[in-house]
């Protein structure tokens, strides 16, 4: 009988914890949409600051927030800060270097994504860094691990403190931010789930063993060395891992799809400050 | 040699009519059981339902909490059609459901779902 009660219970906090999922992307502004999604959160994890929330499932759960700063007593993604500073100085074949692209500044991350009026699109920092090589006759570089990896632990760790802004300039802008939220909130792939049905609606549950992490923040650590990969990686290499997990078919790292995403996430996440890099499991 | 096999064959036949009577409902009890035990096989795969992702069940080591503990099945679901509508498609009944459409998106066969209906009724 115990146990019946306990189920009933239950299925009925399930139901009540899912109505947040289904809507419509166009029907409320950006600006209510920070405010939803906050609320979201501050309600579901009360006295979580918001700033913690750049720590991922770290501002959620003590047990592995303690595993966590152990981790980070020698951060995993050190040796690649520094060869991302090497790359960073290091003169292209025409003897410019990556300075003269970012105002001879890496502290960049604030900068990025951000909406280009005259391409039409979101402009992100591993996308600014392939056209700065490109423009001075050198190959892009893969978007998801690697190189572009260690150069933007570098511009990351330069711009931590830095906290993101994503403005939405115009309707075109506005365009965009909505197609992000579309790719966030539309359910995909043989598993039928969007990003919120287990970021938001299942955040802090436990899938297996593991412990869901909170959408909010989730843009600001990034590059992240994930013990998982053994190595470090992009946010759109995560992006992608995201939608092969929900039996979806990725779309490509720095395609308008992602880059929008990013561009509605990164808006989602303002006034919480850019920490990367970061150690994640 | 031939006509042992015989003698056999008769023997078992013989055994076969007198205690059919008897044998028809265990053979009926060994299929439910078979059907329990593929039910249980197919929701603990990773790569079959993999319900130990969300559902407590009895027995599983570390399970996940994102739905409801699979407990008091028969209580909770007295119609088996509901619980196997559950596993098929939760989005009919609740639109926000986290759940996938196993059936519906072809991720279980109807057997599967089946299979599994006969094991959570036995939690």
């Amino acid at each position: 009988m115990k146990l019946k009660k306990l189920a009933i219970a239950a299925v009925c906090a399930f139901v009540a914890g899912s109505v947040y999922a289904d809507k419509k992307t166009t029907e409320t502004t950006p600006a209510e949409d920070v405010n939803t999604y906050r609320d979201y959160f501050m309600k579901r994890f009360p006295g979580v600051p918001l700033e913690e929330y750049a720590n991922g499932v770290y501002a959620i759960d003590k047990v592995s927030r303690d595993n966590w700063e152990a981790v980070e007593e020698f951060p995993p993604y050190e040796p690649m800060i520094e060869d991302g500073e090497t790359m960073w100085n290091t003169p292209f074949a025409n003897g410019k270097t990556y300075g003269s692209c970012f105002n001879d500044d890496p502290a960049q991350r604030k900068n990025y994504p951000h909406w280009d009026d005259a391409r039409k699109t979101v402009v992100t920092l591993p996308m600014a860094i392939n056209e700065c090589r490109t423009a001075n006759g050198e190959k892009p570089l893969k978007y998801k691990k690697g190189a572009i990896a260690n150069l933007l632990a570098y511009m990351a760790y330069e711009s931590r403190g830095q906290k993101p802004t994503a403005e939405i300039p115009n309707d075109d802008a506005l365009a965009a931010y909505n197609k992000g939220k579309q790719v966030y909130f539309a359910r995909r792939g043989q598993f039928n789930f969007n990003c919120a049905s287990c970021h938001m609606q299942s955040a802090g549950q436990k899938a297996r063993a593991d412990i869901l992490s909170p959408a909010l923040g989730h843009t600001t650590g990034w590059p992240v060395y994930r013990s998982k990969w053994g190595e470090l990686g992009t946010l759109h290499r995560r992006y992608g891992g995201c939608m092969k997990q929900m039996r979806a078919a990725p779309y490509k790292a720095q395609g308008e799809e992602f880059r929008n995403l990013e561009y509605f996430m990164t808006h989602m996440n303002k006034d919480i400050e850019f920490n990367g890099p970061s150690a994640r499991k | 040699m031939r006509k042992t096999v015989k003698s056999a064959t008769a023997a078992l036949s013989l055994a076969a009519l007198v205690s059919g009577a008897a044998l028809l409902p265990q053979l009926a009890i060994a299929a439910d059981a078979a059907s329990v035990e593929k039910g249980k096989a197919v929701a603990w795969d990773r790569k079959g339902g993999n319900c130990l992702a969300c559902h407590m069940m009895p027995g599983a080591n570390l399970p996940g909490d994102i739905g409801p503990p699979m407990i008091a099945m028969k209580a909770r679901f007295p119609d088996r059609q509901k619980l196997y509508d559950q596993i098929y498609d939760a989005t009919m009944l609740n639109a926000s459901s986290r759940m996938p459409p196993f059936g519906r998106y072809g991720i279980l066969s109807s057997d599967e779902i089946d299979a599994i209906v006969d094991y959570l009724y036995t939690l």
